[in-house]
């Protein structure tokens, strides 16, 4: 069961507010639970799940946005 | 299915990764928080229920302290999620905190929260602490006819950090602001020395001091 991801396989409210904080570029999940207010345990999750989808690439420094991440929050607020 | 065991203090926490009301958590997802991981025997059921209610309003007071909390059950998701939107519709409140569905009992085994003699089929009352390193550090367990005492989870995480950061150990009964005990010297010379100190010492093995 993901929490980020809904089951037709968009990212949710959660998932989508995780994609905003990393808009300004990688980011750990440490930076991202403190520029997102979530809680840290619910960002790895999160990233994880999102990372799965295809949304973000989890690299060695952090978790940096994909072209279908960036696309999505372009066109949402 | 794993033979039952129960985690010992000190040791490090038994590895998960769950399904829960808010999505697939790993224990490791907890790294460098402190967590405390709580069983209870069945949704919609009246002691639990005043349970949550009394979880979910410490909950503040744990982030306060770094501290997540982490629900368990033999229970499906969906009757999770039906149980929480049911208290927060009847008694007003929200459970903020993820509750693992434990259907298979692979973490309650691992965890040692079926115990026999109460329940072939659910979870005893059990409490455990593990701190940001994901070591076990305190464990509670509780009947299923008796519900568990927030003020003493919340004591024992302040006793706990209390002990951490200052190198101390705390009395009985102890509460934030109380004097604690400084460790007992393990030398005649240490034990001689620890006289002239200046803490409040019954004796040489038992010295109290202010924080």
């Amino acid at each position: 069961m993901a929490a980020c991801i809904s089951p037709d396989g968009k990212p949710t409210q959660s998932g989508i507010k995780l994609l905003h904080a990393l808009k300004s570029g990688a980011k750990s999940p440490e930076g991202v639970a403190q520029d997102s207010g979530l809680p840290l345990f619910r960002v790895r999750s999160g990233l994880r799940e999102l990372a799965q989808a295809g949304f973000v690439d989890p690299k060695a420094d952090g978790y940096e946005l994909l072209p279908a991440g960036r696309e999505l929050i372009s066109s949402s607020p | 299915m794993e033979e039952a065991r129960f985690p010992r203090l000190g040791d490090p926490a038994p590895d998960f990764e769950a399904v829960t009301t808010q999505g697939t958590i790993k224990l490791s997802d907890y790294k460098g928080t402190w967590l405390i991981l709580f069983s209870h025997p069945a949704d919609f059921t009246p002691v639990c229920t005043t349970e949550f209610i009394a979880f979910a309003e410490i909950y503040g007071e744990l982030k306060k302290r770094g501290v997540e909390l982490l629900g368990l059950s033999i229970d499906s998701v969906n009757s999770h999620i039906a149980w929480v939107r049911n208290v927060e519709e009847k008694m007003g409140v929200k459970i903020p905190f993820p509750i693992i569905a434990d259907l298979d009992k692979v973490i309650a085994t691992r965890y040692g929260m079926i115990h026999e003699g109460q329940s072939k089929t659910a979870a005893v009352r059990c409490v455990f602490v593990i701190d940001s390193s994901q070591i076990v550090r305190a464990m509670i367990y509780y009947p299923l006819t008796t519900g568990r005492n927030m003020a003493e989870i919340l004591r024992l995480v302040d006793a706990l950090q209390t002990s951490d950061k200052h190198g101390v150990a705390t009395p009985a009964n102890w509460k934030p602001g109380d004097k604690v005990i400084v460790p007992p010297p393990n030398t005649q010379e240490m034990a001689e020395e620890r006289l002239k100190q200046g803490y409040e010492c019954k004796d040489w093995y038992f010295c109290l001091k202010k924080l």
